[in-house]
């Protein structure tokens, strides 16, 4: 078993850079994710690793340190809160389109706007849909515990290579400052430079006299060039779809009503569960970890089987949509949600469940 | 195509004066007849080629005329969102602290959108270089007006002139982060005529030795012409370049190994 | 066993520490534990709380409406906690600076002296421990050897001298405890 510790959310995404063999961190202040430029600049990985942090200039800059050293090749990492990634967005979008790996955190907090630093999941949307523009998606992990925040910094480098995609790791502000115990995994060595020019033949890092040059960039003026990078992009995300989608289903098996929550409203609803299962209400819960790919084929499967859904989230209903999709309108689904930095309670969540759904 | 220019018994490796470096591609350059780009382009990847440093040179070319630079320049390129430029050279070098990494960039992609990026990547005294094409106007979008767009001078958003009381200053780039103290060499030079080219490349090959010493940012202002932009002949456009340009954007050195040079402007 | 547990006061009350001195203990103990933070602006000054669960099994919600023990060391935290304890569980309080006493009569409830004893003591900056001592003779939820990790993981190796005195702390809590109201 690894190193056992007790840790910030924040801080478990830090070290698990660290660990992961991470060659930079660009990121820029902002409540509630701060401790995670904090663990890392106390941490010294430049000394621990010969990992890279640096505090850019505002998160327009941050996105773009990250696509530089993506492009190069190197695993690179940021976070950031809902401004803050509002800003980041451009970016992202352009590293979709040149197909660059790096791993962003958002911390999520409420908005709109300036909004407030408590917690929020109400840029599902924005990470999901794509928030920037054009046509492109990105792998969505949404953790639900400290140890989570850790794992999925891993998957998501290692997703991030393998598809050559941004991977987003969608959090809250209650999972970056709650503590819980983590076991860490052990240190990855990071890569040597001919270990990453070999693992990526496509990046610029120089061009040796045996190659033409490397050129990373979206831009294809060209129309038919630019379909075909985007049939590419599309390509990929089905086979993500295929193959990428992570949930859990935690007492399903008999259940006649269905939670459907990610991240801490599926915790929240995890609780909730036990509460209603204690007056006698069969329910279950079913929890998206990929938010992108949605698990649309299993959460039909289980929502086919139980007499109403309701989809618990601190938003104003984002993720229901997904849900309604995947399962069709046979049965009764509704959504229950706290927003402006609220977390519902798991009681006002079996209120809801008696209210919405079996009672309505 | 070749035997245009000289008989194969006079083609000898001996009697070749001039040749175009291998690290410009063999495509035609995009750029307007008459434009400064493919000179200054040329300059750049002649001095990585003496330097024989193509292995260990990484660029990134911005949005505006030069968006496209990676197209002709045979070195490994990235190409940055506008204005983000110095962002990306920072990580890079960052992370890649033996290489050589220049940004090429435009005054509308330095000196507006990205005035931050550059501020902070000079400010923070980065190991870089950053080429900067100032031709007082932003010529890719079809000539609008740029930071650097003179007093009265017309753009097709200016088109009555610049006015300064509700349009702003120009605005000199250069000479604000010469005062940032990370930043080490900073020059203006024009590559409109040979002795100015001479001098331009002079200027690339000091900035890229010093980033072999460390020695913190150079950075190199190149006035140039945008005769299309400006709606003139190229001849007409270098001229007019030295009699409006120059006096406001006066060429020099400004900054040398680390010391502002005073002179009377 | 699960244990869910507020505690509560003002900023600089050692609120949010001896909640993490806690944790880790569990943690050392190989338990499941979370540590759920009020945060925010309300942090300077203001009041503070955290909720910590200690629990043999994977603990679903961080956050709670209702608590197995409060531990309220100022009034507002009172106003707010005392009627969240659940019935049959434990509530303690440090009287100093409390003008309204808790009246539930369906809880336990216990007093501890703990920052006037600390002051007297010259422990102000351990008063946190006392009031921890108190709370652990009643719920041994954690052996003191992993209170005595715990102790090690959460204070920086700086501080590390000073975890004698941290666990005397402790032993003197257990001692400062008075019942106040027995359920049973």
């Amino acid at each position: 078993m690894g190193e056992l510790r007790l840790m910030k959310g924040n801080e478990a995404v830090a070290e698990a850079a660290i660990r992961a063999g991470c060659d930079g961190y660009f990121g820029y202040p902002i409540t509630p994710q701060s401790e995670v430029m904090e663990y890392l600049m106390a941490e010294k990985p430049f000394e621990r690793t010969g990992m890279v942090v640096l505090q850019a200039e505002s998160e327009v800059a941050a996105i773009n340190m990250l696509y530089g050293g993506a492009g190069t090749g190197k695993m690179v990492m940021t976070s950031s809160s809902s401004p803050g990634v509002s800003l980041m967005q451009e970016g992202i979008s352009y590293m979709a389109g040149a197909e660059l790996p790096a791993v962003i955190v958002n911390v999520v907090r409420g908005g709109p706007g300036l909004g407030t630093i408590q917690p929020s999941q109400a840029d599902y949307f924005q990470a999901v849909k794509g928030g920037g523009h054009g046509d492109y998606k990105m792998l969505v992990l949404a953790p639900a515990s400290v140890q989570e925040m850790c794992d999925h910094v891993k998957l998501g480098f290692e997703k991030a290579y393998e598809y050559r995609t941004p991977v987003m790791i969608l959090s809250d502000g209650a999972i970056g400052q709650m503590m819980e115990k983590v076991v860490l995994f052990d240190q990855i060595p990071r890569r040597t430079d001919d270990e990453i020019i070999k693992q990526c033949p496509w990046a610029s890092n120089g061009r040796p006299k045996t190659r033409n040059h490397n050129i990373i960039t979206s831009l294809d003026l060209d129309p038919a060039g630019q379909e075909r990078v985007n049939l590419k992009l599309q390509a990929k995300y089905k086979v993500m779809e295929q193959k990428e989608v992570l949930y859990e289903e935690i007492q399903c098996e008999d259940a006649e009503y269905l939670f459907v929550a990610f991240g801490l409203s599926a915790r929240i609803c995890q609780k909730a569960t036990d509460l209603a299962r204690a007056k006698g209400i069969k329910v279950g819960l079913f929890r998206p970890i990929t938010l992108f790919p949605f698990p649309s084929i299993e959460v039909s499967n289980v929502g086919n089987r139980v007499k109403g859904i309701l989809v618990v989230e601190m938003n104003a209903g984002q993720m229901i949509e997904d849900v309604k999709l995947s399962v069709g309108c046979k049965i009764k689904i509704e959504h229950f949600g706290r927003f402006g930095g609220i977390i519902p309670s798991p009681d006002e969540v079996v209120r809801a469940l008696e209210q919405k759904i079996i009672g309505g | 195509m070749e035997e245009l220019f000289a008989k194969p018994e006079i083609r000898k490796p001996e009697n070749i004066v001039y040749k175009k470096t291998d690290l410009m591609v063999d495509r035609p350059l995009s750029y307007c007849p008459g434009c400064g780009h493919g000179t200054a382009h040329r300059m750049l990847m002649e001095v990585i080629e003496e330097m024989d440093i193509t292995e260990k040179t990484i660029g990134v070319s911005p949005v505006g005329c030069s968006v496209l630079a990676y197209d002709f320049l045979n070195i490994d390129m990235l190409g940055a969102a506008h204005g983000r430029a110095p962002a990306l050279a920072t990580a890079i070098k960052r992370m890649w602290p033996n290489h050589f990494v220049f940004t090429y960039q435009g005054d509308g992609d330095l000196a507006a959108i990205g005035t931050a990026e550059t501020i902070h990547a000079c400010n923070r005294g980065e190991n870089i270089t950053i080429i900067f094409i100032n031709n007082g106007i932003y010529g890719m979008t079809g000539g609008q007006m740029a930071p650097t767009t003179l007093p009265g001078m017309r753009s097709s958003t200016s088109p009555y002139g610049r006015d300064v009381p509700t349009m702003g200053h120009p605005l000199k780039m250069t000479e604000l982060v010469a005062h940032l103290p990370g930043v080490y060499y900073v020059t203006r030079q024009s590559v409109h005529t040979p002795n100015n080219v001479r001098k331009t490349k002079k200027a690339i090959r000091k900035a890229f030795e010093l980033q072999k010493e460390n020695k913190g940012l150079s950075f190199i202002e190149i006035v140039s012409n945008c005769n299309s932009g400006w709606k003139m002949t190229p001849v007409q456009s270098n001229k007019w370049m030295e009699e409006n340009m120059f006096p406001f954007y006066q060429l020099g050195d400004i900054k040398v190994d680390g010391k502002l040079i005073e002179v009377a402007r | 066993m699960t244990e869910e547990i507020i505690i509560a006061g003002f900023g600089g009350q050692g609120v949010l520490s001896m909640g993490k001195i806690l944790a880790y203990s569990g943690v050392m103990q190989n338990k499941e534990v979370s540590w759920m933070p009020s945060y925010g602006p309300e942090m300077r000054g203001g009041t503070a709380n955290v909720t910590v669960i200690i629990s043999d099994e994977r603990i679903s919600s961080p956050i709670l409406n209702s608590y197995d023990t409060a531990i309220i060391l100022n009034q507002q935290s009172m106003d707010k906690f005392e009627k969240t304890v659940k019935p049959g569980g434990l509530l303690i309080y440090d009287p100093n600076g409390i003008t309204r006493f808790p009246d539930r009569r369906d809880i336990n409830i216990y007093s501890i002296e703990a920052a006037d004893e600390a002051g007297k003591r010259g422990l102000s900056k351990i008063f946190n421990m006392i009031v921890l001592g108190g709370f652990l003779k009643l719920k041994p939820l954690v052996a003191p050897e992993y209170i005595h990790k715990g102790l090690e993981k959460s204070l920086p190796a700086r501080h590390h001298a000073l975890i004698p005195e941290n666990e005397k702390a402790i032993e003197l809590g257990k001692e400062l405890l008075q019942a106040i109201h027995l359920v049973n």
